[in-house]
């Protein structure tokens, strides 16, 4: 039932707006609207009743096991939500004196300067309010680096075959051409594709390491010196940072600018589909071009950098300071980790991959890059269940709902075909992967036995499979009262 | 180990069924010369308790101000159901509705907002949010440049918030998008219709119109839109949603109504906290729906013909068209949506008008106060709606700080962002201001002044 069903007309939550109407207006008649609003009027016990009900029916991270590819399901603290939403904290207005945030400040200042720590990068931004805004910042920067030495004739942005859908769809923003480039039969890009993709049109290569196939590029270093030779910026995709957080700096690696998803690898809140919050970090060369604003100290004091500071800086990317409460719980979040507990994240994430791979192998299941590594996570293929059953990696994976599990990352990469990827954060405990382990196993065998009853899947959420097609063909996007 | 629950024997467990000897051995693919050691720069961890003792006397180091500052973030009295059920770890902790079976209450709860929106700016379909009202007018500029095909032009006031004006520019600019700032009437503070039908503005995709605008007036938004479709151009309205209760939508300026209505929707249940997580909302008549940005959820039925909803149009989007896609955004602000659908359904119609009306009233009884002290008048005759400019008789910056020190965050300085305005000062005064803090803010000005 829609929150507008409940409604009826006159009814009013009188504690929840002035008493009564105002006396005083100067809104000029012509201007006043006069159509309905069609917002409900619903009491509010009956609004509070209708929300919870609707929070349960959905899958969380407190309530079920993410395995989800390259998304970093892990716990996420509530001492996180908890102290950041402390009354000072969420009633300071973004546009407050500077000497009336400072204790705000020295949080995002401290949470800057351990984010450089851990990546190895000269300057970090926080401003960027989600990866892809991150990856946008970050492409936006590698063409003003260009553009600043007056070359203006690097059009192309580089993109292996298995990168998220946001690293071409940004450089596509960004005024950018997309060269794919292809992956090896182990999983790492084709370092020869490579050498022959770069040349004097290459702006940038956007890598995410280890890649969204849950594997390490070995070649990293070639990669790098390939495209710094043909005088390009290497940019890296913090999708997976959890994988080797602690173990390996992206500025190491070679990496120019690179952006962290915080909604991964430091545990903010995935909200359903956000807030997502992604700081960049640059290299010495791009330290100009940085967006603002950014915190600096001075003696015991914080105050922002602005355009003042950073003429050549490629502007601000949003209102205020990106997702100002995000930053918050990210950095509660390091400060409950410290620095032993930064190194453990990718050990761990890593060693519940690998335990996870193997045991998936023992019981059947076909790993895409058997030689290698996991990373924090890994591939499995259904190609073989689905020429001979039919079943297909969609229908295990909706029955994998069933069974109280959300689904692992389907169809991406879409390189490796009927794709699992699977992912178990460092928060999931042995017990928790052991069990996973029997359903899927339990699921090999209802392949073989009932298949139907598996393509059919799910049979016992609160909705059965939705019809996607009628969804795009007669867009049903608003209630309407007549309807 | 915190929020690591492996025990000693589960890692040995682990280990024996991999085949391996060590942790460090699962790295051995990454070349040992790239391995960090020791990371240096980040502190030893905190206990919760230890933490918490940390950010409260942060907390208590900013304290609480009588906040008189909007500019584009405004403070509203946000019912307490809002945020106890959106951090519900079933909203909080859940992820992007991809698997809809499992997602139900968000995708429900999405459709309903996006019905909610369509409804108050006039338009047909909403989609299901953007990063914040910046980024959101951006995407409009680029919506609008896609959907226009011949030309490449944005006009946009400098009535519109200025961050916004250089986020638009900062976005759009990849694009070789031009962006035409069109000056304001200094007597009146709104873009003036005249002035620009007597311009030779001819050859643009949009044209931007604010309402209210950044300085609080209302500008003449029916004349202002037909105007763009007489020159064949799209109309873009950037609205705030609670003033939309009072106010003609945007769907609705003009005779054709505007074609996009963005906007911040921090005001709807969302508070200010620092600049964020807020959210950007974005609505259009039904035949731009597929140039829009951004998620978009549909109602359907499922096997047995139960109704059901999916993430849907999703044809236009990064991870089905990767470089073809409407927009690279992937993650929006689905929190901040769930707390506004909540709020919107708690104050309801009647509720959103009466905050409206007496944010509006506030602050006329403030202006009305203020202008009786010697060295302060209105910047500019235009009507407002919830904030308005003020020119002082001393630098904005001294006043500011001596309100700072009775406890009152005065407002905003116009000086920055316009220098032509001298000593102007923003203020907004919403519902949450009692009498006695309006005659507390007028005592307080008297003095700085005197």
């Amino acid at each position: 039932m829609l929150i507008f069903e409940h409604s009826r007309p006159g009814r009013l939550n009188y504690s929840q707006s002035p008493a009564k109407p105002a006396s005083k207006s100067a809104i000029p008649q012509n201007l006043l609207r006069k159509s309905k609003v069609l917002l409900p009027e619903v009491s509010e016990m009956d609004t509070v009743r209708h929300f919870t009900r609707l929070s349960q029916k959905n899958f969380s991270i407190d309530t079920e096991f993410y395995p989800l590819g390259s998304c970093t399901m892990k716990y996420n603290p509530r001492a996180c939500n908890s102290l950041a939403m402390l009354p000072q904290f969420i009633s300071r207005h973004p546009l407050a004196p500077e000497d009336t945030g400072q204790g705000y400040l020295a949080c995002m200042y401290e949470l800057q300067e351990i984010l450089k720590a851990v990546t190895g990068m000269a300057a970090v931004s926080l401003t960027p309010m989600a990866g892809a805004q991150g990856e946008l910042i970050g492409v936006m920067m590698i063409r003003a680096y260009h553009e600043s030495r007056g070359d203006f004739d690097r059009t192309e942005i580089i993109v292996p075959d298995a990168a998220h859908g946001t690293n071409p769809a940004t450089a596509v923003m960004c005024g950018f051409k997309v060269v794919e480039i292809a992956t090896d039969k182990d999983g790492n890009v084709d370092l020869d594709a490579l050498k022959a993709a770069v040349g004097p049109k290459t702006a940038g290569l956007m890598l995410t390491n280890p890649s969204t196939l849950g594997v390490f590029e070995k070649n990293v270093a070639e990669m790098s010196r390939v495209v710094h030779q043909a005088g390009g910026l290497l940019y890296y995709d913090g999708a997976n940072l959890n994988a080797v957080l602690g173990k390996v700096k992206p500025g190491d690696m070679g990496f120019d600018v690179i952006h962290i998803n915080l909604h991964k690898t430091f545990s903010t809140p995935h909200g359903g589909g956000g807030p997502g919050s992604a700081p960049v970090g640059v290299a010495e060369r791009l330290l100009p071009f940085i967006p603002i604003p950014i915190v600096a100290k001075e003696g015991d004091t914080y105050r922002w950098i602005t355009e003042k500071d950073k003429p050549q800086s490629i502007g601000r990317l949003s209102a205020h300071m990106g997702n100002a409460g995000v930053l918050l719980r990210a950095y509660i979040y390091v400060r409950l980790l410290g620095l032993d507990g930064m190194h453990r994240i990718s050990e761990f994430a890593t060693l519940n991959a690998n335990y996870l791979m193997a045991e998936l192998r023992k019981v059947g299941f076909e790993i895409a890059y058997p030689n290698r590594r996991a990373s924090h996570e890994f591939i499995v293929t259904l190609k073989d269940i689905k020429d001979k059953t039919g079943v297909t990696a969609m229908n295990l994976a909706k029955r994998l709902l069933d069974k109280g599990y959300h689904a692992p990352t389907t169809y991406f990469p879409l390189l490796v075909p009927e794709c699992l990827l699977i992912e178990p954060a460092e928060t999931e405990s042995k017990e928790t992967l052991d069990a996973f382990v029997s359903s899927m196993k339990e699921i090999l065998q209802e392949i073989e036995t009932q298949p139907d009853m598996v393509k059919g899947a799910p049979h016992t959420m609160p909705v059965r499979k939705l019809d996607d097609v009628k969804a795009a063909r007669e867009p049903d996007l608003a209630w309407k009262p007549d309807a | 180990m915190p929020f690591i629950p492996h025990t000693k024997e589960d890692v040995a467990e682990m280990l024996t069924s991999i085949g391996a000897k060590t942790i460090e051995e699962l790295f051995d693919e990454i070349p040992k010369e790239l391995i960090s050691g020791e990371l240096t720069g980040v502190p030893p961890g905190l206990s919760e308790m230890e933490i918490a003792r940390l950010m409260m006397e942060r907390a208590t180091q900013d304290g609480f101000y009588q906040n008189f500052i909007g500019a584009g973030a405004y403070e509203h009295h946000i019912p307490a159901a809002v945020w106890q059920i959106t951090t519900r770890g079933e909203f909080y902790s859940s992820y992007t509705p991809y698997q809809a079976e499992a997602s139900q209450g968000t995708l429900q709860l999405l459709y309903e907002y996006q019905s909610m929106m369509a409804s108050l700016t006039g338009m047909d379909v909403s989609n299901a949010s953007m990063y914040d009202g910046a980024t959101a007018l951006a995407e409009a500029a680029l919506m609008a440049v896609r959907s226009h095909k011949t030309s490449r032009r944005i006009l946009i006031p400098q009535t519109v918030h200025p961050v916004y004006r250089q986020v638009v520019r900062a976005i759009v600019s990849n694009q070789k998008i031009e962006v035409v700032e069109l000056p304001y009437c200094t007597e009146c503070g709104q873009i003036l219709p005249e002035s620009l039908a007597n311009s030779n503005h001819e050859d643009f995709a949009a044209l931007v119109i604010p309402q209210p605008n950044f300085f609080g007036v209302l500008e003449q938004v029916d004349a202002l839109t037909d105007w763009a479709h007489s020159k064949n151009a799209f109309a873009i309205g950037v609205v705030n949603p609670t003033a939309l209760a009072l106010l003609t939508p945007p769907g609705e300026w003009g005779s054709k109504g505007a074609d996009i209505a963005v906007g911040e929707g921090q005001p709807l249940g969302i508070p200010l906290s620092s600049g964020g997580p807020y959210f950007g909302f974005m609505a259009c008549k039904s035949e731009l729906v597929r140039q829009m940005p951004g998620r978009i959820i549909g109602r359907t039925t499922d096997l047995d013909n139960k109704e059901g909803f999916v993430l849907t149009l999703q044809a236009r989007e990064q991870h089905i068209r990767r470089s073809k896609a409407t927009s690279n955004i992937c993650t929006n602000q689905g929190l901040m949506v769930t707390a506004a659908t909540i709020f919107m359904s708690l104050v309801g119609p009647e509720g959103l008008r009466r905050v409206a009306a007496q944010s509006h009233a506030n602050t006329l009884e403030l202006v009305e106060q203020l202008v009786k002290i010697k060295g302060v008048e209105r910047a500019f005759s235009g009507p407002v709606f919830h904030e308005a400019a003020l020119t002082l008789s001393k630098p904005v910056v001294d006043v500011l700080s001596k309100l700072k020190q009775k406890g009152i965050l005065g407002g905003y300085s116009l000086q920055e962002q316009y220098p032509e305005l001298g000593n102007t000062l923003l203020v907004c005064a919403t519902e949450t201001k009692t009498e006695s803090d309006l005659q507390n803010y007028a005592a307080a000005m008297q003095q700085a002044l005197g």
